[in-house]
């Protein structure tokens, strides 16, 4: 009996241990928090064009019925990691030929017409989520975050932050192969 | 150059610690004292080896040698003196180094300072020390070598993490590393013990001082996290439950469980499979702090870059070391069992206690934080943990401990009288009811958690001084007398009354700080009023200001109370040029009443900064101060017991003489 009891600890160890091996799978990412959305529809939402912007307004019949997968990217003009962010998305369109839609969330249209005539408008089309409502709809917990949606308006990849350095480019690049939104002509 | 010969010396020290782990071990079952005498030399040529070698990557920091990878992604030109020498323990592989070196000052140090240890335990116990040696030299060398150079030399590094930029922090971890480091001493001097099959009274004695100061180390370091949490972090609070300070809190909490039961075996040769059990898995906890934090395993706001080969060599190291010791122990241990019997109402009885309930808080901690790797293992679900369950968890366990903590030192070793306490104790306990009953009177609300605590800090507080008072008949006999008793405690004796009064301070910090804090979180425009907790704050405005390596907002915040000017807070919101983020830095008023705490944030979405508008954060916290306090007055109640007559080198039989003389509590 005293034995068994002595050797608790050590059993105890192996299983924690196991765990431990288990958890140091290099696919695991603790941190990452599966999105609901992800194989479901996208969610339903119709936002007017941003004032002054030359694109058209945004909504989610513009999800359907497209030929590949496009990509929706949620951005501010307030909201510093979307600077950063903006370079890389515009690079995507004009490298590789994706097709980008834009949720401007949270902002003035008038700050966010003059961002973009600075930075550049690499959106086919933006919606202006004044309200937040869409925000809310898509489930994003902060700005930027990033969806590719399929043909058929079926969410399949959520990026949460910005799509920024090597890792996460790298990440971003392979969900959009997956999901066939890359232009291999174009590249 | 410089470099390369730091690269060098760490594989000489892996040299000396190959031969160290063996010959002493040879030589104690041989009965050859010159393989026994070699681990002196090897300890010392071992901490002489990486201290060069820390040295060698100190240098680097200093004049900023950005040809060296390390350097390049820790440090940067900008940065201020202090925080580029405290670079060389801010990243993995130089906190690595940090650790080994550490290791090497404990080895070497048992070889000088432990001359009234027998030769052949001696051996051994610095055999097992180079075994973990062995083991961590070889991670750093084989996946984390820290003087990796890079071709081209980069201009200018990345910078440290501007959170970490702070003094508190860069303080921080050699606190930390040297008390859960230390505690590998006493697990070798637990895994000698178990090889050589013997442990005694005297092993007690041995391993006290090595374990006190780990131990006080060790509090030094969570005490000084907490504060960086609270100052820098703007967070207004100094525990969060966070995965990382779990790790570390754990072998704090064992560790304490193993100062006290290890009492009970230099004092009564009694619980001695247990205190070889916990030495050894309070150094286990510590290398599951090392191993959380470096393997990515957990989520949390501290983590270093997630590596996950580095995370395979120290779950090796962990299966073999703590896999290894805990195997040991079950073969050994079932042999050594004895030592003095005692009543239900006795010193042991009321030690046992306090190391069961330290033992299943540590328990709880360990599952709490586990729990969101476990559940995702079994059914994939991803959860956190967070401090709800560790409140609710933790907090009511603690509460009775505290309770034995006020009655133990009254209890006499075997049996004790317990009438006789009761009788002693009333007072002391009418007085607490009491002091809590007018507070809650004055207070009006809070909930009873909170008053059941401060009831039991008022009984702990007020218990202490009682038993110290009786211990030198304060108020009894003649002044005179109480004066001689006093200088003739044992330094142990008073130490002990200092730790457990700092627990009794903390514990009034702790509730003071969380159970009657006040907040506003307002979104205003300068001249705006704030009332909080009887001050008045006016917000006058924010200016725009330029630091070294960052520019800032600084708000403007002025205090008055009753329309008397108190002070002007300036909480900053810093933003790093380099390393492109920010920090909160929060502005406080302190005093030992209670701390006003201001911290501004980025203006809120709607593109505030044009209209003027931002977000303030003000809290008042009664008594958070009491939390420091406490854990200074538990480093320095350390600090005396360390310094005891008993413990000191070549004192033992002088030290024996002092007890005799000394009252025995309870009598």
């Amino acid at each position: 009996m005293v034995r068994f009891v002595m050797l608790v600890p050590l059993l105890i160890a192996v299983i924690v241990g196991g765990f431990f091996l288990w958890g140091l799978d290099p696919d695991r990412d603790p941190s990452s928090i599966p999105s609901v959305l992800i194989a479901q529809p996208a969610p339903e939402f119709a936002l007017e064009p941003v004032d002054g912007v030359a694109v058209p307004g945004f909504s989610r019949a513009d999800l359907i019925g497209n030929s590949g997968a496009v990509v929706v990217n949620v951005f501010a003009s307030w909201c510093v990691p979307c600077r950063a962010e903006h370079a890389v998305l515009t690079s995507f369109v004009e490298r590789d030929g994706i097709r980008l839609f834009g949720i401007n969330y949270k902002d003035k249209p008038k700050d966010a017409a003059a961002w973009l005539k600075k930075m550049g408008n690499p959106y086919e089309l933006i919606g202006s989520d004044i309200s937040g409502r869409a925000g809310i709809e898509w489930g994003i917990s902060g700005v930027p975050e990033t969806f590719i949606v399929g043909a058929d308006g079926t969410v399949l990849f959520r990026y949460v932050g910005a799509v920024v350095g090597k890792d996460a480019i790298a990440r971003f690049s392979e969900a959009l192969a997956q999901a066939g939104a890359l232009n291999e002509g174009a590249s | 150059m410089i470099p390369e010969i730091g690269h060098f010396a760490l594989a000489l020290a892996l040299a000396l610690a190959l031969i160290q782990s063996v010959v002493p071990m040879l030589g104690a079952s041989r009965g050859n004292i010159l393989w026994m005498r070699s681990a002196r030399a090897s300890a010392l040529g071992q901490l002489f080896f990486v201290t060069l070698a820390f040295a060698a990557l100190m240098r680097s920091f200093v004049i900023s040698d950005f040809s060296v990878r390390n350097v390049v992604e820790n440090s940067h030109t900008l940065k201020p003196m202090l925080f580029k020498i405290a670079g060389t323990w801010g990243s993995h592989e130089g906190s690595l180094l940090l650790w080994v070196l550490i290791l090497t000052i404990f080895g070497a140090g048992v070889s000088i300072f432990g001359t009234n240890i027998p030769h052949t335990f001696k051996a051994r116990t610095l055999s097992v020390q180079a075994w973990i040696s062995v083991g961590f030299l070889s991670f750093m060398l084989l996946t984390s070598n820290p003087f990796e150079r890079v071709f081209p030399p980069a201009l200018d590094g990345d910078g440290l993490n501007p959170l970490l930029q702070d003094v508190g922090l860069a303080l921080h971890p050699p606190f930390l590393y040297f008390g859960y480091v230390g505690f590998s001493i006493v697990f070798s001097f637990a895994v000698a013990a178990l090889i050589e099959g013997r442990i005694d009274a005297a092993w007690a004695r041995w391993v006290r001082p090595w374990t006190l100061a780990a131990w006080m180390s060790l509090t030094a370091g969570i005490a000084l996290g907490s504060w960086w949490a609270y100052y820098e972090l703007g967070w207004g609070g100094w525990w969060f439950w966070d995965p990382v300070e779990n790790v570390s809190f754990m072998p704090w909490l064992l560790g304490t469980a193993l100062l006290h039961s290890a009492i009970v075996t230099e004092k009564r040769d009694a619980f001695k499979s247990w205190t070889i059990l916990l030495a050894i898995l309070t150094f286990s906890l510590s290398l599951l702090g090392t191993f959380v934090v470096r393997s990515g395993l957990l989520t949390s706001v501290h983590a270093f870059a997630v590596d996950p080969e580095r995370g395979l060599y120290i779950l090796m190291l962990l299966t073999l070391s703590i896999g290894g010791s805990l195997a040991l122990f079950a073969w050994r241990a079932p042999m050594m069992e004895a030592g003095g019997l005692f009543k239900p109402i006795s010193r042991e009885a009321g030690l046992l206690v306090n190391n069961l309930i330290l033992a299943a808080a540590t328990g709880s901690v360990l599952f709490g934080t586990l729990y969101p790797l476990f559940l995702e293992a079994i059914t994939g679900a991803k959860i956190s943990v967070g401090p709800p369950f560790f409140n609710a968890a933790f907090i009511p366990m603690m509460l009775p401990l505290v309770f034995v903590m006020g009655l133990g030192p009254f209890l006499s070793w075997k049996r004790a009288d317990l009438m006789g306490i009761i009788q002693r104790l009333k007072v002391v306990a009418g007085l607490a009811v009491l002091a809590t009953l007018a507070l809650w009177y004055v207070t009006r609300g809070g909930p009873v958690l909170a008053y059941l605590t401060i009831l039991l800090a008022i009984w702990l507080f007020f218990t202490t001084l009682r038993e110290w008072a009786m211990r030198i008949r304060l108020f009894e006999a003649p002044f005179a007398e109480s004066m001689r008793r006093m200088r003739h405690l044992p330094r142990a004796a008073h130490g002990m009354t200092l730790a457990h009064a700092g627990v009794a301070l903390a514990m009034f910090g702790f509730v003071g700080s969380s159970a009657f804090k006040a907040e506003e979180i307002v979104f205003v425009k300068p001249g705006a009023e704030i009332a909080i907790a009887g001050f008045d704050l006016t917000f006058e405005g924010v200016q725009q200001i330029r630091g070294p390596n960052y520019i800032a907002d600084r708000g403007v915040l002025t205090v008055r109370r009753n329309g008397d000017f108190v002070t002007v807070l300036y909480p900053e919101r810093r933003g790093y040029l380099v390393a492109q983020s920010q920090t909160t830095e929060s502005a406080i008023r302190s005093t030992i009443v209670g701390n006003l705490f201001a911290s501004i944030g980025t203006p809120a979405a709607e593109d505030a900064k044009d209209s003027g508008a931002w977000t303030l954060r003000i809290l008042y916290q009664p008594l958070v101060n009491f939390i420091w306090f406490g854990a200074g007055l538990l480093i320095l109640g350390g600090g005396l017991s360390l310094s005891d007559r008993r413990l000191r080198v070549g004192a033992p039989r002088r030290a024996k003489q002092q007890q005799r003389a000394s009252p025995v509590p309870g009598e």
